[in-house]
Order: structure tokens, then C-alpha cells, then sequence
């Protein structure tokens, strides 16, 4: 969408540039909201209203804005575990079994070492959360650098696999005494911290460096470099001696790690145990806010505000309206539709 | 171990896999004119609330299967205007698209969550009235469930044996040869996507209105996905879609019989075994998977300019 612009000085068009795509979205994001609102309204709600609670609740009080930041964090962390391996032209459509997999190591961590403290114990179930998820990320990886089976259809298969491996733990071995399809709440020394009486965690920060650091490895480093190289045109760079293979490998796995890590935040910081089938789709989330922002890190914390704000005005889109919570998949979806459609009308002008 | 007991699993194995056939087929036909649908999930969604409710509504089951298939096909005319006129990212338009039914399904089975209805008549198989009664209530199918494998077939004939299926196939593999030859890729796509749709359909039917006999938020679980799994597994062919369905029959019989039988092993590591034997064939073909996927899947056609 966004088409190089030459002959201006360059912080003009930079700014003009990002004014036109400020400009852009938010246009999207009204025509999604007029759509939705027929859909409200042939349900029998007053559209005016619902907006006008989904984003009082969410912007308006120093209480929703935190639970914009809590819906926001899971989001941020899938998309950056897309955005990563889709520089080297891979498509990760696995970060939902890839978290499954990070929350199941992280749980495994958190019951059997619950006596450690929690300095100990919560390095240890990150580390093992990205274990877990790059595991599931390496089978994909290594087959593709095979050149045997393409990674868009691995991954796919392998998130079916892992929600159900999740569900052989907890319901085999790990549920509480009164439940069956949820591990007993985990220690405290096993929950990640959290910030001024919010449900905002550890997390959040460590997905904003994550996010600094990825950045800064893509335009600094000589990492970044070869993985643009790989990504513009990998048979220039395996003549240039870059070693392809062993980049796809790797960097599919370090992407599994990132998704394994949202797993462990979403068992040790949002929940605070193991439940089957927990995340509905927060992989293919990630997938959607990495692809919209093209996987630029600004873009990335962007999309995953506005979604999160439509997520957490759902919430109370329930409460008040009467409508089920997954109807504010239909306002998401719109608002992603909208996106993907690039409505003419707000074409980009090229120079 | 008895008899009738391994009949009652063959008997529910085949309730479990019909809906599964009819939505791989239907995006055998996507995936043969070049278009991945992930949002299939979504599309099966809505299938299966539209269909409930509609039977819920008029009492009649035929009616909801009718709905149910429409609702299939038109929903996929959103993902059409998406990446077919639009030319947007069928991945991600796809898993848009999921979202999408997430929500809309929720929407229109809410009043009708709880809801009892008249599910789809189940008819003997003929020439076994002879037989006593615990054995013939075994072999009492609906009528998706006899339409289904001779829908394989129909869609095999159909993609191979005329000239739309030609022509589908041809946009599938080159869409600017196709239309250099006279054929309409856009069209095309929009036409595969809606009869997709209409099978689709018919599979989270026959799952809402005659096997589970009712409605509950996201009860596909997955289905739409395994068809994708299964659309590679069969190589893109619809009579070898059969086979993967039985292959993922075949796995939810076994794990019945070894439940029956007192066996103690996770329904849940038996439900993955399907999944690695996909994973499995996907490696041992290898080097000739190539040969076997649509040319253009994925690809957006962008018209002459």
C-alpha cells in the first residue's frame, strides 16, 4: 500500500506520507463502524449507543485503557512472532500452536518447580515457554529448508495438533481436584508480576523491547541485512555465500519462541493456569495485525491498539447490549475486511 | 468385545466424517481454481446457525439444509469480492473471514441455543430389514450421509469430465493463460468459491441438523481446518478427499473401540494421529507435491492491463 515517493526532501514526504495513511485507516475504520452499525441495528440496537460504550469503556477511564493494554499484550507478542520470519518470505501461520505449545512447557515449569522463588521460577517458565514454541516451530522450519513441504501447510496441520496435546496434559495429568479441563491456580512465585492494581504485566514490557530490539536487529545489524537480502531475493543471496537454510531454520524457530512466549504470559499473566482450548484464535490474530502492518514494528503496535480497543468495548458491548461477546468478531472482522479491500476512494495518490 | 459393538463405531464414524467430506470437497474446488480458504472455519459456522435456525423456525429439515448450503455459498462471496475483486491476501482475508463468522454465527444461533428440533430423517439401509432391531437402528443414515460419497464423485466429474471444469482447473493453474484463451478468471473463481460454499455448506449442516441436533457457539472445532489438512492429504482430488475423510472416520472409530474395549489411551493423542499421518504422506511425497498443487494457489490474478 504504501508506495515509495522520490524527489521530496525526505522528512516532508515522510510526514505527508504518514499523514495520508493516518488518514487512510481512520477512514477504514469509520466505514467498518457504519457497516457494523447496520448489523446493530438489525438486531434491534441503537448503533450510537453501543460505540458510544465501546469507547467511553475503553478510552474513557484510566481502568479501560488498562484492559486495552492487557488485550493488546497477546497481540503484539503473535504479531511479532509473524513479523519476524515473514521478512525472510516465510508465512508463520502457526503462532496458535506454537503458543499452545510455549503455555504447555511454561505449565509443566510452573507445577513441577513451584517451590522455586520467583526470580528463578519465571525466567525458567519464559525459557521453557519459547522452547515449547520454537519445538513446534522447528519441524515447519526444517522441513522448508528441506525444500519438502511448505511451511503455510505444516504449521497449519501442527495447530491442530498442539491445543490437543495441551488437552492430554490437562485432563491426563495436571487438572485441579475440582475441575477437569483447568490446572489449579499456579503458585504466585509462578505469575508474572503486575502493574499499579491493573491486570497489565510483566509482559507488555518485555514485548515493547522485543519489539525496540527487533527493529533495531533489522536496520543495524548485519543480521538484518541478510535476512532483507534473503528476503528480496534468496537466490542472490545464496550466491552471495549468505547461508539461506540455516537463516530459515532459525529464524522460524527464534519466531516459535516468540509465539511460545505469549503462551507463557497468557498462562502465567492473563489467566494464572492452564485451561484446554484456551486461546480462540489469538495466533491468527497476530497473523492479521503482522500482515496490515506489513510487519513494521510501528504498524504493529498500532493495529494491535485498535483491535484491542474493539475487543475490550465488546466486552461491555456484552454486558450492556445483550449480545454475545463473539459478536465483536463481526465488528473486527469488518474493520479487517474494510482493510484488506483497499476501498478506492481512499487509493493513495501516487506522485 | 462384540460385534454389535463394533457396528455402533463404524455407524458413528461415519456420522463424524460426512460433514468432513462435504467440506473438503468444496475446497478441493476452491483450491483447484487457485484460491486457499482458511476462513472455511467461519464459513461452516454460519452454515451450521443458519441451518438450525431455519429448521428450528419452519420445522422442516430440508428447508435447513437448503439455508444451510446458501448461507455456505454466500458467505464465500465475501472472500470472493475480497481476494477475487479486490485482489487482498487470501491467507489473511481468509483468517478475516473466520473471524467473521465467529461473530455472525453467534449472532444468528443465539436465540436458538437449547433449541430442539426435527433432525434430518434417518432411512435403513436398504436389503437389512431382515435384521433385528439393535442391529438395523446402526444403519440408519440421513440422506447426506447416502449423498456423500456420491458427491465425490459429482464434484470429480465435474472438475474433470466438463468444460467448466476445465476451464476451473485452467485459471487454477495459469489464470493469464486461461484468459488468454477466452475464459474468465474472475468469474470462475467466484463461481468455484460459491459452489464450494453451497458443499461446505452441506457438511456443518448435516454436523448441526443430523448428527448433533443442535447449535453451540463454535461447535465445528476445527473441522474447517482438518478439510484444509485434508485437501492436501488427497492431492487435490476429490475421490482421494474419500479416503482422508475415512482415514479421519477411521481414527475417531479406533479411538471408540479402544474406549469400548476398556483400552486406557488418550482420546486426545488418538485425535492427533491423523494429523501426523498428514504430515507423514506430506514428506514421503515430497519431491512430487509440486506436481500436484494448483500452479497459481495463492496467487492474486491482476487482470491485463
Amino acid at each position: 500500500m504504501s508506495e515509495t515517493t522520490a524527489a521530496h526532501p525526505r522528512s516532508l514526504v515522510l510526514r505527508q506520507k504518514i499523514l495520508n495513511a493516518a488518514i487512510r485507516y481512520a477512514m477504514m475504520v469509520l466505514l467498518a463502524l457504519l457497516l457494523f452499525g447496520i448489523i446493530l441495528l438489525i438486531s434491534g440496537k441503537n448503533p450510537f449507543q453501543s460505540y458510544k460504550d465501546i469507547f467511553t469503556h475503553a478510552l474513557g477511564s484510566a481502568y479501560g485503557f488498562s484492559e486495552v493494554l492487557v488485550a493488546m499484550t497477546p497481540m503484539l507478542i503473535t504479531a511479532l512472532a509473524v513479523a519476524l520470519p515473514s521478512r525472510l518470505i516465510l508465512i508463520n501461520v502457526g503462532v496458535e500452536g506454537q503458543l499452545y505449545m510455549g503455555a504447555c512447557f511454561a505449565t509443566w515449569g510452573a507445577l513441577t518447580f513451584q517451590h522455586l522463588p520467583a526470580w528463578a521460577l519465571l525466567p525458567l517458565m519464559v525459557l521453557l515457554g519459547m522452547i515449547g514454541g520454537s519445538l513446534w516451530a522447528f519441524i515447519p522450519g526444517y522441513l522448508r529448508s528441506l525444500g519438502i513441504v511448505n511451511e503455510t501447510i505444516t504449521t497449519l496441520l501442527l495447530n491442530s495438533v498442539a491445543p490437543k496435546i495441551v488437552s492430554f496434559f490437562v485432563f491426563g495429568f495436571w487438572h485441579s481436584p475440582m475441575d477437569t479441563d483447568k490446572t489449579a491456580y499456579f503458585v504466585p512465585a509462578a505469575r508474572l508480576p503486575t502493574f499499579f492494581g491493573t491486570r497489565v504485566d510483566l509482559s507488555l514490557v518485555i514485548v515493547l523491547v522485543l519489539l525496540v530490539v527487533f527493529w533495531f536487529v533489522m536496520k543495524y545489524t548485519r543480521w538484518g541485512l541478510e535476512i532483507r537480502a534473503i528476503g528480496g531475493n534468496p537466490q542472490a543471496a545464496r550466491r552471495n555465500g549468505i547461508p539461506v537454510n540455516a537463516y530459515l531454520v532459525i529464524i522460524m524457530c527464534i519466531g516459535g519462541a516468540i509465539a511460545g512466549l505469549a503462551g507463557m504470559a497468557q498462562v502465567s499473566g492473563y489467566y494464572g493456569l492452564l485451561l484446554a482450548n484456551f486461546s480462540r484464535g489469538t495466533g491468527y490474530m497476530g497473523f492479521l495485525i503482522s500482515w496490515l502492518s506489513f510487519g513494521d514494528p510501528i504498524g504493529i503496535l498500532l493495529v494491535s491498539f485498535v483491535v484491542a480497543v474493539i475487543v475490550t468495548g465488546g466486552n461491555l458491548l456484552q454486558l450492556t447490549q445483550g449480545l454475545p461477546f463473539a459478536v465483536i468478531n463481526i465488528l473486527l472482522a469488518i474493520t479487517l475486511f474494510v482493510v484488506l479491500a483497499r476501498p478506492t476512494f481512499l487509493k493513495e495518490k501516487k506522485s | 468385545m462384540t460385534l454389535l459393538s463394533i457396528l455402533g463405531v463404524i455407524s458413528s464414524a461415519i456420522f463424524s466424517g460426512t460433514s468432513l467430506l462435504y467440506t473438503t470437497l468444496g475446497e478441493v474446488i476452491h483450491e483447484r481454481s487457485g484460491i486457499v480458504n482458511l476462513g472455511l472455519e467461519g464459513v461452516l459456522l454460519v452454515s451450521a446457525s443458519t441451518g438450525f435456525a431455519v429448521t428450528s423456525l419452519t420445522g422442516n429439515p430440508y428447508l435447513g439444509v437448503l439455508a444451510a448450503a446458501l448461507a455456505g455459498g454466500l458467505t464465500n462471496m465475501v472472500l470472493g469480492y475480497l481476494v477475487v475483486t479486490r485482489n487482498g491476501n487470501q491467507l489473511a482475508s481468509g483468517l478475516a473471514l473466520m473471524f467473521f463468522g465467529f461473530g455472525l454465527s453467534a449472532l444468528i444461533g443465539k436465540p436458538y441455543v437449547g433449541a430442539k428440533i426435527n433432525g434430518l430423517p434417518r432411512i435403513l439401509l436398504p436389503g437389512l430389514s431382515d435384521l433385528p432391531r439393535v442391529y438395523t437402528s446402526l444403519f440408519k443414515f440421513d440422506i447426506l450421509i447416502y449423498m456423500a460419497i456420491p458427491a465425490a464423485f459429482l464434484v470429480w466429474w465435474l472438475l474433470f469430465r466438463t468444460r467448466w471444469g476445465l476451464s476451473l482447473r485452467a485459471v487454477g493453474e495459469n489464470a493469464d493463460t486461461a484468459f488468454a484463451s477466452g475464459r474468465n478468471p474472475r468469474l470462475i473463481r467466484y463461481q468455484a468459491l460459491f459452489v464450494g460454499g453451497l458443499l461446505a455448506g452441506l457438511g456443518a449442516a448435516h454436523l448441526s441438523i443430523a448428527y448433533a441436533m443442535n447449535w453451540t457457539e463454535y461447535m465445528t472445532a476445527g473441522r474447517g481446518f482438518i478439510a484444509v489438512a485434508l485437501v492436501i492429504f488427497s492431492k487435490w482430488h476429490p475421490l482421494r478427499a474419500i479416503v482422508g475423510a475415512l482415514l479421519f472416520s477411521a481414527a475417531v472409530a479406533f479411538q471408540l473401540l479402544l474406549q469400548s474395549s476398556g483400552v486406557h489411551v488418550s482420546p486426545f493423542l488418538l485425535d492427533t494421529i491423523p494429523y501426523f499421518l498428514t504430515l507423514i504422506v506430506l514428506i514421503a511425497w515430497g519431491g512430487t507435491r509440486k506436481h500436484a498443487a494448483p500452479a497459481s494457489l495463492g496467487r492474486v490474478y491482476h487482470g491485463t492491463e
